[in-house]
């Protein structure tokens, strides 16, 4: 069947109520029954729940085959945790038939393709994946296709039943004897643990990962003990390295400063730019320079943002800093500069997944967002984005808060190249659809700025503020123009991941590649 | 042109390709990109093209794209085609059997 | 196969961007900063054995690439190089507009430039005298040759001075007030106006110095140049903002330029405009501030 963005919908995979995506806000009103986990009474004083090794912790918690196990990638890619939880259950269990519901797998977790290829991992559930994963996944070894979810649609599925976590694990740079969590104190600093939160509410069992035990009470505990059955100390859960750069530092790539001063010149033509704005940009080269410009023309309104919320780096605590921005909320955490300021400098907050994107709850913070700026893969005619499969057909990227918060701002700015070596950014039809063209507002480009013409209020504010714009059609010809027209990629029926919309509904499918025979 | 020995142009720099041509019997193409699946068939038919028009006729020739655009692509062929035969430094026919 | 446009000998050049011939990437679209010019460089940034490859990259970027209103130049190697003659047949075979000549010391190496040229231009089929040509100025012995080389030929648009080179002759460094090239400047510039081309300021390499490449741009546009070389196209924007003329010269050229035009035609030469005397000899600088001020967006009249 044909969804609401063209895209066929296996039947097959219309079952239990799931449907095709048929447009943004379509689920609004309609009421979920909550589900609820089935979770172990702890009556009896403990004084540690301490166990000595990962095995330990996944007996305690009645780990079997079959089960599905949650993680959260605040450690990114300096993440040890997947890894040695699955080599315990696998290796030492010896458990199989396993499904993996993290919030996103990174090449941290390459280790992990192995498992795939043996059948022992045979469910994937994940906002991002890339690496070797990507690889065996797009290839199908992968026994039941892979559901993408954003970041909001991850806590709705889990609210609503949709992925039952047997046993959560979080990997707490802090915890207590009893598992109390902070993100923050150990060797391992992440800052904000916004994606665990909701999966230790709603999982069987809950088990504490670290590499710093601190005294009892680890407080203000982000994941708080009276939802953890196990403590496991670790002598590492990370490599502090990779899991936070050092700080994140404006672009000075002169092609990304143009565009970005393009973003915030769109931005400040509209009426929503107005003192106590709120705003959410990506740390991508041209989002996160967007910050420099718009401060210029903070200062010449003479207005301050009000909020902004998102994964943080150093530029947004820095306006913090400076008075410039009223509060930060945030999920998680890119530098050290963020790390470190997360609920130690005045403002700056944590907020789980479901406040932050979940489009299912009473409202969450993107719904009262005025402007977001994003990044893509590829963007087509439609203004529907890919941030998922390479132009290959591979599994290689995210979709992340990208889906949720283009559906609930009010201003929605893609910036990308044309072109990315000989591939057009700018396309006719995307790869897949991770972000529908119906939450797209503005496309800003190194060629041009092209508004969607479901915006023509945009239109009149861009034209009103002198800004020169032209059709998405136009910017796709001058793509091919310079890069040719690509042809079409083939695949084979077997689908190997479903792409779901943040509302439940299947937005598009990744079917295996066929490789090209020269 | 005769490929009198082996020769290469070219970067694995991304947009940029390496081109390999040494002598053969008949033209042989080995070719890898990093955009195979939307282009791999019109990147070898520019090499090809562009072999052709040099009047290359045996070579086995490898190519390693890297997301070069066709006149990249073009460039990279011609020159290691001319350094085979000692022939890139003077006298191209641009516009001739070059364009 | 891209047609560029007949080159104008005399047009706006505040910059012009130097890109390695030889890299795919950087010279696909340079056009897009905003650039005045953009000159390829088959020289200093090409390695003495990718000269052949670089040649083979410029021929079809000039020939492929739509560059669209942005002028192309080529700055070929020296005379003293083996390179310079198969240079200049890549240039004028692919259509560049104009070419660079590196280290010229006399009007005898523009002549030696100017035979190769037309030689090339006869052998391709392309028009005799399409072709400019600007001389950079890299030796000492250029900068006192500076006006037989700028009146050499009439392909000849404008001189550049090279500070790279030129300082190291002179035994000097960079200086921040530019003490270190005042003199050769002045030269250069005197000799570019007494030959009726235009004039050119080396680059500035410190990216991360922008204090000191504002104070050498506004020292630029006090002494004269007619435009900057540059290294990066973040460089671009402040000298377009320098070299924009300001409100008042607009308003004020553009009231000369309209009461000539209705003034000749009632056969009156010397009027006046706000009480000062203007004469046709006001009128080319008039219609090069409104030319200007059309470039940077300031100007939308039909004067120019």
């Amino acid at each position: 069947m044909k969804n609401a963005v063209g895209r066929e919908i296996p039947d097959s995979l219309l079952v239990n109520g799931k449907e095709v995506y048929q447009g943004k806000q379509y689920m609004d009103g309609k009421y979920i029954q909550k589900a609820a986990p089935c979770t172990r009474r702890y009556e009896k004083p403990q004084e540690s729940k301490i166990v000595a090794t990962l095995a330990d912790a996944l007996r305690h918690c009645g780990a079997r085959s079959g089960m599905t196990f949650s993680f959260h990638h605040h450690l990114r890619d300096g993440d040890f945790v997947v890894n040695m939880v699955m080599k315990a259950a696998i290796e030492e269990l010896g458990l199989d038939n396993l499904t993996i519901a993290a919030t996103s797998l990174g090449s941290a977790h390459d280790p992990i393709a192995d498992y795939i290829e043996q059948g022992k991992v045979v469910g994937i559930q994940t906002s991002g994946i890339r690496g070797r994963m990507g690889e065996v996944v797009s290839a199908g070894k992968l026994k039941t296709p892979a559901i993408i979810r954003s970041h909001g649609g991850r806590p709705r599925a889990i609210e609503a039943g949709e992925v039952h976590i047997d046993i959560a694990f979080v990997a707490a740079p802090t915890s207590d004897c009893v598992g109390n969590c902070r993100g923050i104190g150990g060797k391992s600093n992440c800052g904000s643990l916004g994606y665990a939160m909701t999966d230790a509410k709603y999982a069987d069992h809950v088990v504490v990962v670290t590499d710093c035990l601190v005294d009892f009470p680890n407080l203000p505990a982000s994941v708080e003990a009276i939802d953890v059955d196990a403590v496991v100390v670790v002598d590492s859960i990370g490599n502090p390295k990779k899991i936070a750069s050092a700080a994140a530092r404006i672009s000075q790539n002169p092609r990304d400063l143009m565009m970005a001063e393009n973003v915030a010149k769109v931005i400040a033509s509209t009426p929503y730019f107005k003192d106590g704005f709120s705003f959410q940009t990506g740390v991508g080269g041209p989002s996160l320079a967007a910050n420099l410009f718009l401060e210029k023309y903070m200062d010449e309104r003479n207005i301050k943002m009000g909020w902004a919320i998102g994964g943080i780096c150093g530029p947004m605590v820095e306006l913090l800093k400076k008075g410039k921005v009223g509060k930060v909320i945030d999920v998680q955490d890119f530098d050290l500069d963020a790390v470190n300021s997360i609920n130690r400098t005045p403002g700056h907050y944590e907020m789980s997944a479901s406040q932050y994107a979940n489009p299912a709850n009473k409202g969450a913070f993107v719904n009262k967002l005025d402007f977001v700026v994003l990044a893509a893969l590829e963007i087509d005619t439609g203004f529907n984005v890919n941030v998922l499969t390479g132009s290959d057909g591979v599994l290689r990227g995210a979709p992340g808060g990208h889906p949720d918060t283009a559906a609930g701002s009010k201003v929605c700015i893609i910036v990308t190249p044309l072109t990315r070596g000989r591939m057009a950014t700018v396309c006719e039809k995307v790869v897949t659809v991770t972000t529908p063209g119906d939450c797209v507002d503005v496309l800003v480009t190194d060629y041009g700025i092209a508004v969607n013409p479901l915006r023509p209020d945009l239109i009149a504010c861009l034209d009103k503020a002198g800004i020169p714009h032209v059709t998405i059609e136009s910017l796709k010809e001058k793509a091919y123009s310079l890069v040719g027209r690509p042809d079409d990629l083939e695949w084979e029926d077997k689908v190997v991941a479903v792409l779901e919309a943040r509302d439940g509904t299947i937005l598009d499918v990744v079917r295996k590649i066929k490789p090209l025979e020269l | 042109m005769e490929i009198l020995k082996s020769a290469s142009a070219g970067t694995l720099e991304s947009s940029d390709c390496l081109v390999t041509v040494e002598p053969g019997s008949g033209v042989s193409l080995e070719l890898s990109s990093s955009v195979m699946n939307q282009y791999g068939r019109q990147i070898k038919a520019t090499v090809l093209e562009t072999l052709q028009r040099l009047g290359v006729e045996n070579a086995a020739v490898t190519v390693v794209d890297k997301g070069a655009l066709d006149c990249t692509l073009k460039a990279r062929v011609e020159c290691a085609v001319f350094r085979s035969c000692d022939a890139s430094a003077s006298n191209i026919p641009w516009g001739g059997a070059v364009r | 196969m891209i047609k560029r446009p007949k080159p104008e000998r005399f047009r706006l050049r505040r910059t012009m961007m130097f890109m390695n011939a030889q890299k795919p990437g950087l010279i696909k679209d340079a056009y897009i900063y905003g650039c005045d010019s953009i000159m390829l460089d088959l020289e200093d940034a090409v390695a003495e054995n990718q000269k052949d490859a670089a040649r083979f990259s410029l021929y079809h970027a000039l020939t492929t690439i739509d560059y669209g209103s942005t002028e192309v130049i080529v700055r070929i190697n020296g005379l003293d190089t083996p390179h310079w003659q198969e240079d200049i047949r890549v240039c004028v075979a692919g259509g560049a507009d104009g070419i660079r000549i590196a280290k010229c010391e006399s009007a005898q190496d523009v002549h030696t430039v100017e035979a190769a040229v037309e030689a090339a231009e006869k052998e391709f089929g392309v028009e005799v005298g399409r072709t400019l040509l600007m001389a950079a100025l890299e030796s000492p012995k250029g900068i006192l040759n500076a006006y037989e080389i700028c009146a050499a030929s009439q392909r000849m648009f404008g001189v550049a001075i090279s500070g790279g080179d030129f300082r190291k002759c002179m035994q000097t460094t960079f200086q921040r007030d530019g003490v270190d090239m005042l003199a050769a400047r002045g030269q250069m510039l005197i000799a570019a106006r007494a030959a009726g081309i235009q004039c050119f300021d080396t680059v500035f390499t410190n990216l991360d110095d922008e204090e000191g490449f504002r104070a050498e741009v506004l020292q630029n546009k006090a002494m004269g140049f007619d435009g900057k070389s540059l290294i990066n196209p973040k460089q671009i924007r402040f000298v377009h903002e320098v070299f924009a003329p300001t409100e008042k010269e607009i308003r004020q050229a553009e009231k000369i330029v309209r009461a000539f035009e209705e003034q000749s035609k009632a056969g009156v030469g010397v009027f006046t405009v706000d009480g000062k005397m203007i004469d046709v000899a006001f009128i080319p600088g008039a219609r090069r501030t409104l030319r200007l001020a059309k470039a940077c967006g300031m100007y939308e009249g039909d004067l120019v």
